[in-house]
């Protein structure tokens, strides 16, 4: 961390500064990849590609039925409940970890880039780790005086493909005149 | 969608534009698309926790969903023989319920890599208008996309060095 004249608030706190690059939470998914989250997507997004409603169609072009693309956070994603789990189930923990380090109540994505690679299939069980690849300092906007981020995940499956890799640009955020952050 | 009749790179050239996608997003819309993509956070759900906690109009297309709709929008135009590799897009404002949104796409890249692939980059814009927030630009989106490079090629068979999104 460099010194900050007079006081002011540090850019970007040692203990953060030590967490950039570092993986962190390596998971793996507590169920499969299953057909049916593909075609709720495909539902919301009233998306008639047919090489994920017509068999035929996926067995000619891809070796047999594929999950759409776009689904692979969502493999990644808990249950919103589930047994022993107390409060709330969250994805992407480092995004979270840094709202309450720089006590943000809110935040908002702003930037989103997704890499495909290995295709994600009906039975796959995917993996990921999170990396915080930067901080900014304190920056204000129209939705109040916070901090950016961004997060680098890496998804794996069974058998160790990368499936595909995805970074998030995240804003926390507070909106009243508190403490900046 | 036109995926009866793929494109091929051949066909493909640099300004072209692709089909326009309009959708009226409602509430459903919203939180369809939150809970398809298994996204619990309330802001994408509930009304007053956007309006009160997040300081937004209303609950707003989540992110995952959002990609899920360019997806669409450049597959609808792809046929399901095109295979997107990357997309990067910026959320400059937020889709709420009520807002017609606009997808559209001009093609600023065509051509082939290293090892054959054929590519074309499509930039996209998508936009919201609602009579009382107006028109406003949402997110902009830059997309990587493999086509077949003939009637034989399949981008899809691709994978370990012959595949570079």
């Amino acid at each position: 961390m460099s010194p900050e004249p007079d006081g002011d608030t540090p850019e970007v706190p040692d203990d953060v500064a030590a967490l950039i690059g570092v993986p962190q939470y390596p998971i793996t998914a507590t169920f499969d990849v299953e057909r049916s989250y593909s075609w709720d997507t495909l539902a919301a997004t009233q998306n008639g590609n047919p090489l994920f409603w017509d068999d035929d169609v996926a067995g000619r072009l891809t070796g047999g039925p594929i999950a759409v693309p776009t689904t692979l956070s969502l493999w990644m994603r808990p249950h919103y409940w589930e047994p022993g789990a107390t409060g709330e189930q969250v994805a992407l923990q480092v995004h979270f970890d840094l709202k309450a380090r720089f006590d943000l109540p809110e935040a908002v994505m702003t930037d989103n880039t997704l890499i495909f690679h290995t295709p994600v299939r009906p039975g796959d069980r995917i993996s990921h780790q999170q990396v915080l690849r930067s901080v900014s300092g304190p920056k204000t906007t129209k939705l109040g005086r916070g901090r950016f981020w961004v997060i680098d995940i890496e998804y794996l499956n069974q058998h160790g493909d990368l499936v595909g890799v995805e970074s998030y640009t995240g804003f926390g955020y507070r909106r009243d005149d508190g403490p900046n952050p | 969608m036109t995926g009866s009749d793929p494109q091929l790179l051949e066909s493909i050239a640099v300004g072209d534009v692709l089909p326009t996608l309009v959708v009226d997003v409602t509430p459903t819309t919203v939180v369809l698309g939150a809970l398809a993509s298994r996204d619990w956070r309330p802001m994408h759900h509930d009304h007053k926790f956007a309006v009160e906690r997040n300081g937004v109009a209303d609950i707003f297309l989540n992110t995952p969903n959002q990609a899920a709709w360019f997806e669409r929008f450049l597959t609808d135009w792809t046929g399901p023989a095109g295979r997107v590799g990357r997309m990067t897009f910026r959320m400059r404002d937020s889709v709420f319920p009520g807002d017609a949104m606009t997808f559209s796409g001009t093609v600023v890249s065509v051509g082939t890599d290293d090892v054959g692939c054929g590519w074309v980059e499509i930039d996209v814009e998508l936009r919201a208008a609602n009579p009382e927030r107006g028109e406003r630009l949402c997110s902009t989106c830059t997309a990587r996309v493999a086509v077949p490079v003939d009637a034989d090629d399949n981008p899809w068979s691709r994978n370990g060095e012959r595949w570079r999104p």
